[in-house]
This record gives C-alpha cells, structure tokens and sequence, in this order.
C-alpha cells in the first residue's frame, strides 16, 4: 500500500538547484534509501517532507492527502518522523524525560508519566527495541543515543521515519544492531526513509533506492536489481577510478610519539594516555576510532596547539614538546584541519591571502620583512591555483565561496607546496565528493611516495583500509598498537574501536570483546 | 519572510549603502524638525550653511572632524581584530592628562622635538591605560566591552580629581582647568585666526597609515585573520594574544593622540570637557566607513559636519541641535541595516513565489 507520494517536488537555493522534479512513492514495511553524494540535495528534500522547508513547487501526499507545505506540526500529526544526523536530546534529562519532552500541553499542571511510562515499554517490546528509560542521557553511548531518537519519534506515533545518515557515528558493530531494529519495526509495518552515501549499508538494509545528483533524480530501482558497481556509477555519474597505494620501504623516522600524557585539567583526567606511536618516511600510518576519542587531541598535540603534559613527542628526531606552531611549521609539518571550514580558511579573505595564510612571516617568498610582497605573493597564489587545479573566478574572490572539494584543494596547495616530511591529515575527504576524494588520496599517496609520512586520522574504515600501511585504533585516548593493514577487516577495527581486544597472533582472533564499553 | 545569504555582494550596493543610510536618517530627522515646527528643507539648509558655508564654518567642521578621525581610527582598528575597545573616550582623557602633566613646564624642548614628544606621550598613555582591559582579558577572560566601558568613568573621575587638585592651574581664577600647555608645544594652526590646527594633517596620516599597516603588512593580516575567523587564526600559528596586544597598542594610542590634539592643538589647556564623547562617537564613525581606515576619513567629515551644522541650525531656528545626535544614531542604524542587506537577501512569503522565482534566480 502507497503511504506517501512525493510528486515532482522542487527547490532552489538562490542559483543553486538543491531538487528538480523529484517524485517518488513509499509503501507500507519498506525501508527506502536516499542515496546521493554530498549536496546532491538528499537532506533538503527531507527537510520539505518533514515540512522544515516549503517547495518551490511540487506536493507530497501522506495517506492519500495533501500535507501542508511548512508545517513540522502536520508533519508529525500525520505520522512522519525524522532522527538528525545530529541529535537533539538534552543530556541532563533521563530517557524518559527527553521522550515526553513537548508532547505535553503547556497548560498541563500534572504529568502523566505513567501513561507515558506504559506507552514507552509497549513500543519496545513491539519494535524490539532495548533501552533503560530512567538512565541520563548523558549516561549513554551514541547508539543508545540513537535508539532514545528513534523511540521519540515512535511515541509520537510515528508511521514514516526518516534517518538522515544514521550510521555516520556508529561502530560497524552498532550499525548491525540498528539494522536488526529496523527489520522489527518493518515487520510490525513501519516505513522507513534512510539516507545515506555507503554503498554496502544500503544495500544490506533496504527494499528500494532513489539516487539523487546535484539535485535530479537519476534512479528509483528496487535494491535487488542492483550491485555495488552500477550503484556507485549512478551516484557519481560515470565510472569511479580509486587510487592505489604500493607498500614502500620505510625510511627514518618521521614522527615519534612516546608515553604522550594530556591532561585536560589539574585533576589528571586523561585527554590522551600513553601514546605510543613511530612513523617513518615512506609510510601512512591510519588513526581509527569513533570521533570523541582523542583524534582531535592528537591532531592538536602534533600542530602545537596543545602541549603535552608527559612523554616525548618528536619530528625527524627532534625534541618538539614546546615548540610553537610556526616552529613546527618550519620542519616541514603540513597540516589537513579537521574542519576545514573553521580551522581551515578565513572564509571572508581572499583566496591568495589564504594561501598564504600559515606561512606568511616564514617564507620569504610571501613577505620581505614586515612587509607583504603582494605581487609577487599573487603570482605565487596564482602558480599555486594553476598546480592545484583550484576552480575559482579570480584569487580575489573570499575563499568561503569555493566549494568544499575547492577549499580542501587550497589548503593541499598551501601544505603540500613546503614538499612536507610529515603531512598530518585528518578526516581528509570528509563531506567530499568522490572527484575531489580521489584528487586528496592520491595527494596524500604521491607524498608517501615522496619520501613523506602520511599520518591519516579517519572515521572512514574503508579509506583506512585502502590508504594505509599501518593502523592504530583511538579509544577514550588510549591508542592501540598498529596493526598491518592485511590483518585487519572493517569488523577487527570496529571491535578495536569499542575498546575490545584482538589477539596479537597471524591470525586475528577476538579475545574480549564481551564487555563492549562503549564511547561517549 | 527569509533571509538567504548572497554569494556576491555587488560593488554597487557597498557605494550605494551608505548614502541611503545618509538619506534615510535626513528623513528621519526631517520628521523631527517638522516637529519643532519649522521646514526641514530650510533646516537642512541650515545645517549645511553651518558646516559649509564659510570659511570660518569650514575650519570649525574640520577642527571637529580631527578628534573624530582618531578615535574612528581607534574603534576600527580594534574592532577588526573583534576586540572591543569602547573606552575611547578614558583612552583619550589619558592621552590628555599625560601631556599636560609633562607639557606644561615640567619638560621643555624646542618646537619640532617637543610636539612630537608630545604626541608621543600621549600615544603611550593611551596604550598603556589599555593594557589594564588586555590583560584581564587574555589573562582572565574577562570581557574586554566591561571593562573598557567602566574604565571610561574611572579616568574621567581621577582627571577631575586632577583639574581641582594637583593639576590645577592657580591662574585659573578658580575653573577647574590645568595649566596651559607650553608654547614650544603646542600645534601650529593651518588657517590664521581659526581653530583648525596641524592635528588634521596628523589624523589623515594616521588614516593612511593604518590604512597601509592593514594593506601591506603581516600585522595587518594577522589583525584581519584573527577578527575575521578567530579559530583559523590560532590553527595558522598567528597568536591571538600577542595580536589582541598589538591591536590594543595601535587602538589606544590613537586615541591617546585624540586627546593629545584636543588639549595641544584646539585648546590650549586640559578642561573636563575637552571631549563631548568623541571617544563613543568614534564607534559611530568606525561602523559608518565599515572600519575601513580611510573611509574613517569621511565619515568623521560626515559626522563632524552634522554637528556644527545641527549647532548653527539651533542657534538660527531654535530647533534642538539633539537633532545631530539623532541623526547619527539613525545613520548609524541604517548603515548596519544596509549592510546585512549587503550579505543577505530577504524573500518575501516563498510560498507565493513558486516556479517563477526559481527561474528568476536561474536567469
């Protein structure tokens, strides 16, 4: 049975086409996946269903009826649900409290936490789902978190869920748990709209696909008729070539990290505890882990935004522990930011003014002096865009204005041309699309081939896997040992990434994984 | 109703804006003027006959105009860096009170070693009383917009304090004003029997200087980067305490230089009322240039004329010179408007606009 039609729905921001005519429908009990890369306008077409954002044009019809443009409260009277990539609980509340949190009338003197109580423990055992409602939200792993998000939007009598990108926080060994509770609410005939960009999760889960790009839609096939291949092809619109990576003979040490100590108060609690970690030339070692592990700390620590409380920290076997960042910058150290928007650029300056942003004082091809050589800073900014290849207007324009693939581009250009020894890249090609995904892998391959270590901090098991020589896996700041990229598979690193252990023989083995503490 | 980010900003509109800020507060103020009861063309007129209409009014409008090139200098400069300097004003006294505790005896050089001595004084004092705020702030945290502010009335005090006690001048016949400053060193006029003095040509330097120190310098940019993504700024290795200093040295001791031109060019002698808030109203005429140096230049001019204007207009008509008061805060309100609609856009009920808005967007 048809529950939801959506009917030639368009939208645009400004110039930009975010959705052309995109029309599909939605049965009772199927699971449908909004695939698309990054701007392809998934997010913004569930945001008009869900009634955040009215449509140019086009309807959409729930039950046979028309719903209301721009109204989130018809959304929600009518049974649609949505669960944001980001959520939306308040952590000082119980399970309990976050739930019944606006379903209550304003006026209302007493609450009926019974009723809700009871409401609660039916949609459970309906759904399968398994959650301790007086337990703190901030008590709670982010799977947990997510299933505290899904049982909102059932209390609230949910028909329809959507899932904006419900597996971007989770281990590989959570994403089977939620996928296991979708099978249950499907059966009980819940449907489900999830949108995602990885392949295999899609096709482990859903009924049927609809594929957005840059706005059109390209395909609506049932998820039977197609494999991997024709699905990535469809997606990025022609035929997806990744880099490859050969193993090299390491060479001398580039970075060394041992027994690194960060402190994040005077009350000793650990940011990151007993680093170890060597990296050699030649080399790209991969930081997995969950986001919230340390990463950042780490990243930082080797920036030198952060200063290590003990331990030692070297690059090419000098002694780094206090020295500042443009120090550090000045033995070659080339650095990918995490947020490239915010730590990247300076979005309302130009795009030659951020190319030379973090050497400016320090090469003297930027500056004489005090004084700032801006035409021959130009020509240089100019030479940088050509090799580069950054797609812009004119170097004068602000840097914000280039797209997210352009803005990585820039800060490759400003890193990439001190020829580094040692590139710190992390989360290099997140929210990237595939073109300028492979353009940064094979950056980051020609300087391992160069002679640089690639240190390369990822939530992105794939990359890893592909990428890297070795891998250490982050978890509540504790790093584990590296282990060959050969001996490991996406479920090794998810368990390492939960805190559980492998054995340390040829053959990896589980040896604990029982106790699955998990990270906040 | 939305409001949606422009990618581009046409040059025009930047021209444009300031003017209809300009238009919009004249009609503003017409309204009030036709409250008083007079014809707000004939009080417009008025209000140009006395900033421009003679010789004397011209040299009056730019002897106004060089306090506020200054301590707009000393707002924008600061306000780039997102440091919020309000105590231009205290800054300004400190300047003030600094020379004419070494420029009144105590220290005498000739002419050309003395004035800039002088100035130099005064930009130290400045700076200095600035760096109590810069090291709460980068210290402790404490907001800088506090403690500039309340700063202001703790100096305004202790000069008070200074004018009726230990710097009271005993030729004074009991006014509570210091003793005049030194005749080596005070600035030589540019026009014979006006009060237009030497001060100007100061403050236009002091303008294009700033101006070349943010175009064409690393303390420029880094100022630039840190005001404009703070975040970036760190991860670049530019220090963000070391810039807050160094903006604070620039902002303070230009308004240090303000107080130093009031007292040693205009006056003579420090009195409590050698600023009537040149130190706020320098934030209003950083905002109108959009902290732009050298649009600091003109939108002192601008200001300085409404005020002399706005005088002559009380004087010849009655009608309140508050007026000018008026005027610059509407311009100044109309000018933040202007600007928003220079990044952003509004869309009216999207709603209504449907398919024919998509294809206006596109084309």
């Amino acid at each position: 049975m048809v529950i939801l039609e959506i009917d030639k729905i368009s939208k645009s921001f400004a110039s930009v086409v975010a959705n052309k005519e995109i029309s599909f429908s939605l049965n009772q009990g199927e699971i449908l996946a909004l695939l698309g890369e990054n701007g392809a306008g998934k997010t913004t077409l569930m945001n008009i269903l869900f009634g955040q954002y009215s449509a140019d044009s086009g309807q959409i019809k729930a039950w046979g009826k028309i719903l209301p443009a721009n109204s989130t409260d018809a959304a929600l009277k009518v049974g649609i649900g949505m669960v944001h990539q980001h959520f939306t609980l308040a952590e000082n509340m119980t399970v309990l409290e976050n739930v019944m949190l606006g379903t209550q009338s304003l006026f209302s003197l007493r609450s009926d936490t019974r009723a809700a109580r009871a409401k609660i423990t039916r949609i459970c055992q309906t759904m399968g789902l398994s959650i301790a409602v007086d337990s703190y939200v901030s008590d709670l792993a982010i799977g947990e978190r997510q299933r505290v998000e899904i049982l909102k939007a059932l209390y609230r009598d949910a028909k329809i869920l959507i899932l904006d990108e419900p597996t971007a926080v989770l281990t590989p060994q959570e994403v089977e748990g939620l996928f296991e509770m979708l099978r249950n609410m499907q059966k009980s005939g819940l449907s489900v709209i999830i949108i995602s960009h990885k392949l295999d999760e899609i096709l482990a889960i859903s009924q049927s696909i609809v594929v957005l790009r840059q706005g059109e839609q390209v395909a609506k096939i049932s998820t039977s008729s197609v494999d991997r291949g024709e699905l990535a092809e469809l997606i990025v619109g022609k035929k997806v070539l990744q880099p490859i990576t050969h193993q090299l003979p390491p060479g001398e040490p580039v970075l060394h990290l041992k027994d690194v100590n960060l402190f994040k108060d005077s009350k000793g609690k650990y940011q990151l505890k007993n680093i170890n970690l060597i990296l050699h030339e030649r080399q790209i070692i991969g930081i997995a882990g969950v986001s919230g592990n340390g990463q950042r700390e780490l990243a930082e620590v080797i920036s030198g935004i952060l200063k290590i409380n003990s331990g030692s920290f070297e690059i090419l076997q000098r002694d780094c522990r206090s020295l500042s960042i443009k120090q550090l910058r000045k033995l070659k150290v080339a650095r990918i930011p995490e947020d490239r928007h915010s730590a990247g650029i300076v979005g309302d300056m130009s795009v030659w003014e951020n190319l030379m942003l973090e050497d400016l004082g320090a090469d003297p091809c930027w500056s004489w002096g005090f004084w700032i050589k801006r035409a021959a800073a130009k020509t240089r900014a100019e030479q940088l865009i050509k090799k580069f290849d950054i797609r812009c207007a004119n170097m004068q324009m602000p840097a914000k204005l280039l797209s997210g693939g352009n803005i990585q581009k820039l800060i490759l250009a400003r890193n990439f041309q001190l020829e580094p020894k040692l590139v710190l890249a992390n989360q290099p090609v997140r929210g990237l699309d595939e073109g300028a995904i492979s353009f940064v892998h094979q950056q980051l391959i020609d300087a391992k081939a160069g002679g640089s270590g690639v240190l390369l901090i990822s939530e992105d098991l794939d990359e890893l896997l592909r990428l890297c020589d070795y891998v250490q896996v982050m978890h509540n700041g504790e790093l584990s040992k590296a282990y060959p990229r050969e001996a490991l598979t996406p479920k090794l690193l998810g368990i390492l990434m939960s805190g559980g252990q492998l054995d340390t023989t040829d053959t990896p083995q589980i040896l604990s994984s029982g106790s699955q503490i998990n990270a906040v | 109703m939305q409001f949606e980010a422009r990618e581009h900003t046409p040059l025009a509109f930047l021209l444009v804006v300031p003017l209809i800020a300009v238009l919009c507060s004249m009609l503003f103020a017409s309204l009030l003027i036709m409250w008083a009861g007079q014809s707000p063309l004939q009080g417009f007129a008025l209000i140009f006959e006395g900033a421009f209409g003679s010789t004397f009014a011209i040299t009056e409008t730019l002897a106004k105009t060089t306090p506020l090139i200054f301590t707009g200098l000393a707002a924008a400069i600061a306000f780039k860096a997102k440091f919020w300097n309000i105590g231009g004003e205290g800054q300004l006294y400190c300047g003030a009170l600094a020379i004419t505790w070494l420029g009144t005896g105590m220290i005498d050089l000739p002419p050309w070693l003395m004035i800039p001595f002088l100035i130099m004084v005064g930009m130290i004092a400045g700076a200095t009383i600035l760096m109590l705020p810069v090291f709460l702030k980068t210290q402790l945290k404490v907001d800088e917009v506090v403690t500039t502010l309340l700063l202001n009335f703790i100096i305004l005090l202790f000069v008070g304090y200074c004018l009726e006690g230990p710097l009271k001048d005993p030729m004074s016949m009991g006014w509570p004003q210091a003793a005049p400053i030194i005749d080596n060193g005070i600035f030589p006029q540019l026009i014979e029997r006006s009060r237009l003095h030497i001060g100007l040509i100061f403050a236009l330097l002091a303008a294009v200087i700033t101006w070349a120190i943010f175009r064409f310098t690393l303390w420029g940019f880094e100022i630039r980067a840190q005001g404009l993504n703070a975040t970036a700024a760190r991860h670049a290795g530019i220090k963000p305490n070391w810039t807050i200093l160094k903006v604070a040295l620039l902002s303070g001791g230009l308004a240090g230089l303000a107080g130093v031109s009031e007292v040693a060019g205009l006056k003579g002698y420090l009195t409590l009322d050698i600023s009537p808030g040149y130190g706020y109203t320098g934030i209003a005429v950083a905002m109108l240039a959009n902290l732009h140096p050298l649009g600091v230049i003109l939108s002192a001019l601008f200001l300085a004329s409404i005020f002399v204007g706005a005088d002559f207009m009380g004087r010849s008509i009655g009608v309140p010179n508050f007026i000018a008061d008026i005027m610059v805060a509407t311009s100044v309100l109309c000018i933040l408007i202007g600007l928003l609609l220079c990044k952003y856009r509004i869309r009216f009920n999207p709603r209504l606009s449907k398919t024919s808005s998509v294809n206006r967007e596109v084309s």
